[in-house]
């Protein structure tokens, strides 16, 4: 397939006796911007260093553009990665930093010159040529990272959790402002990152890795609503976890019961069947308050009292402990301000649509 | 407002006890530094017209200048030393980055403490252990003529590069200490960036890692080069009657003709030339001396 920039074929990384990355594989289109999402420690690093180069996998392959990377040194594959904490050279002017790429190329001074003034323009650093990046701060140094890669014109831009030093306020900034680099630059970028929102924000599409296996891969829409497995349920986005055993299924809708005795119903994922131990989550902003239960029907209900609040603008969410069984529950609070005068201690009504709840069988391993 | 004011009382207390504190090296900055500096200068620039009395001349400096022997070992010391410092630096620079950035764990830690074992053993004996290596009836002629190298033993004492070897080998620990400093603080990801951005081995070293470790070459270089061209005992043992090195002549006068007065000249010009050369390599590398010697 031509319009594959990245094709990852059933890699495997092993250190010692831990198996960094397990036999992945993984098709990235061109243009396209791909986040692979994970824990700390699942190995997300490494296969981006195997992509980039500084690693050759134990087996498998790397197809950059089509063409096989086996036994091609970082220096020579089309790819160029932001680092971490960026690696910009403090002994080089921005200019240079910029300009380093072309020079290693052989470029001509003057071509080198004018490339590296049109690309800090489009990062919108016009002029910064003689700067010298300790007089840069945390956003700029980011679009001199950025821009430092891009110049090359790479197939595939590789970033290794470039965001992870910001402070949040500039974070959320610099988010969006990558999202719209890449729209402009049309290149592919491969992201790597352990927060959930800045894959979920800035993808087409996402991998969920875990203990160096991809867990689930598909748009971030996909993600969040039709998660495949519990461990994709549970990583991407806020739910309520509950276990137990399914006391009856069939192919549409499963009851679980927990060991404290609460009966919820949900959508099952797979194939379950009466017995099996089972794992239901329900999304915050799935279940809906009432004052009156009555209100509720034709949902199933419950009547919690409020454990405490947790105001967060728009993400406020209200903590409830189920009356009959001190099962805990995360409820979003509704956007209308309907229930922003709820106190801790009250009692409320809640429920949700079983179809929007999703069960998974706990398979032991 | 009780602030200042107990700020205001402590002042004179402060700089007080600040005073007190810097005494000590004040004390021997002063007096084993300058004072005899000054009595040299003042030593060097006066001649004996006749038994105990002298006046100012320039007398001394003359006789260095007109006597070919003197300026030839000073300039033969001169270029040995600086020599010996880039043979050092060639040596040093792949060891340290070897401990720094390749060794791990217990090995790094295991290969500085092998660069300080030598340190354990005086500079007299760690140099007469090279003699026993090297003389004629040493070990190293003797496995040259058993591995059929060489037909006879050879001596291998009394050449410049022995007497090179010598000042390598105790330097070279002044110069990895600095040099592996240096390279600590360079971030891997900086030269991981480099080699990923189309850069190679030669072009990384020329551009990312020697200018981050400019100012400790400059450091163990300087280090190195004054204790080379201060050094009396290596060239001397290891170079014999030919070493012909300057802190030679400066303990002849002193010692073996008694004429001090020549002697605090000479002293004097080889402190004058290592300033000289040190100022020179700072400028040619566009190092500061302050910023050099807090990586030192
Ligand atoms: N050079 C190495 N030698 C041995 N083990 C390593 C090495 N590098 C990484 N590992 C191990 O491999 C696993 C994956 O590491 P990796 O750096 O890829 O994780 P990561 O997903 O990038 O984590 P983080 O989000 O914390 O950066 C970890 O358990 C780590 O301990
Ligand atoms: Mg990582």
């Amino acid at each position: 397939m031509p319009d594959l920039d990245l094709e990852v074929d059933r890699v495997s990384k092993r250190y010692g006796a831990h198996l960094a990355v397990d036999d992945l594989s993984l098709a990235v289109g061109r243009g396209s911007f791909f986040s692979i999402l994970g824990p700390s420690g699942c190995g997300k690093t490494t296969l981006l260093r195997l992509i980039a180069g500084f690693l050759e996998p134990d087996s498998g392959d790397v197809r950059i553009g089509g063409r096989s990377m086996r036994g091609v040194l970082p220096n020579r594959r089309p790819v160029n990665m932001v680092f971490q904490h960026l690696a910009l050279f403090p002994m080089m002017s921005v200019g240079e930093n910029v300009g380093y790429g072309l020079a290693r190329r052989g470029a001509a001074q003057p071509l080198i010159r004018e490339r590296v003034a049109t690309m800090l323009k489009r990062v919108g650093l016009p002029g910064a040529e003689g700067k010298r990046i300790d007089q840069l701060s945390g956003g700029q140094k980011h679009r001199v990272a950025i821009a430092r890669s891009l110049v090359l014109e790479p197939t595939l831009l590789l970033l290794d959790e470039p965001l992870g030093a910001l402070d949040l306020k500039l974070r959320e900034h610099m988010k969006i402002e990558l999202k719209q680099l890449q729209a402009d630059f049309g290149t592919t970028f491969v992201y790597i990152t352990h927060d959930q929102s800045e894959a979920l924000v800035l993808s087409d599409h996402v991998a969920v890795m875990s203990a160096g296996r991809f867990e689930q891969v598909g748009t971030p829409q996909e993600l969040y609503y039709q998660p495949r497995t519990p461990f994709v349920a549970g990583f991407v986005g806020a739910n309520n976890r509950l276990t137990g055993a399914a006391a009856r299924a069939d192919g549409h809708f499963v009851e679980l019961e927990s060991a404290q005795g609460l009966t919820v119903q949900a959508r099952p994922s797979g194939p379950i069947a009466a017995g099996d131990v089972v794992e239901a989550f329900v999304r915050p902003e799935v279940v809906s308050l009432a004052h009156d239960a009555a209100e509720l029907a034709p949902m199933q209900r419950f009547v919690g009292r409020v454990e405490s609040l947790l105001f967060d603008g728009a993400n406020s969410a209200v903590l409830l402990r189920e009356l009959r069984t001190g099962t805990e529950f995360r409820v979003a609070l509704p956007q209308t301000g309907e229930f922003a005068d709820l106190r801790e201690g009250e009692q409320v009504a809640f429920g949700f649509d079983p179809q929007r709840a999703v069960c998974f069988e706990v398979t032991r391993t | 407002m009780t602030a200042t004011a107990s700020a205001d009382l402590a002042a004179p207390r402060t700089r007080l006890a600040l005073f007190l504190l810097f005494a000590p090296a004040l004390i021997w900055l002063l007096g084993l530094i300058v004072l005899p500096h000054v009595d040299l200068a003042a030593l060097s620039l006066r001649a004996r017209v006749a038994p105990r009395t002298y006046e100012f001349s320039f007398a001394n400096y003359r006789t260095f200048i007109d006597e070919p022997l003197y300026w030839h070992t000073f300039v033969r010391t001169a270029a040995m030393s600086i020599i010996a410092t880039a043979c050092t630096l060639l040596i040093a620079f792949p060891t340290a980055w070897y401990i720094v950035k390749i060794a791990r764990g217990q090995a790094k830690s295991m290969l500085l403490v092998l660069c300080l074992i030598p340190f354990w053993v005086s500079e007299t004996v760690r140099t007469l252990g090279w003699m026993i290596l090297l003389r004629e009836s040493g070990v190293v002629p003797h496995f040259l003529v058993a591995l059929g190298i060489t037909a006879q033993p050879v001596e291998l004492l009394y050449h410049d590069a022995t007497i090179l070897v010598g000042l390598v080998y105790t330097s070279l620990l002044f110069m990895i200490v600095p040099l592996a400093n240096a390279l600590e603080s360079l971030d891997d990801a900086l030269i991981e960036a480099a080699y990923d951005l189309g850069g190679n081995a030669w072009s990384i070293l020329r551009q990312i890692v020697i200018p981050h470790a400019a100012p400790g070459i400059a450091a163990g270089s300087i280090v190195v080069f004054m204790l080379t061209l201060g050094n009396y005992l290596t060239p001397t043992l290891l170079g014999g009657k030919n070493s012909l090195w300057f802190t030679e002549q400066i303990y002849a006068q002193f010692i073996t003709r008694f004429n001090w007065e020549q002697g605090a000249a000479f002293g004097f010009l080889l402190l004058m030339l290592s300033t000289a050369i040190v100022w020179l390599g700072l400028a040619v590398s566009g190092q500061r001396f302050g910023d050099v010697m807090r990586r030192a």
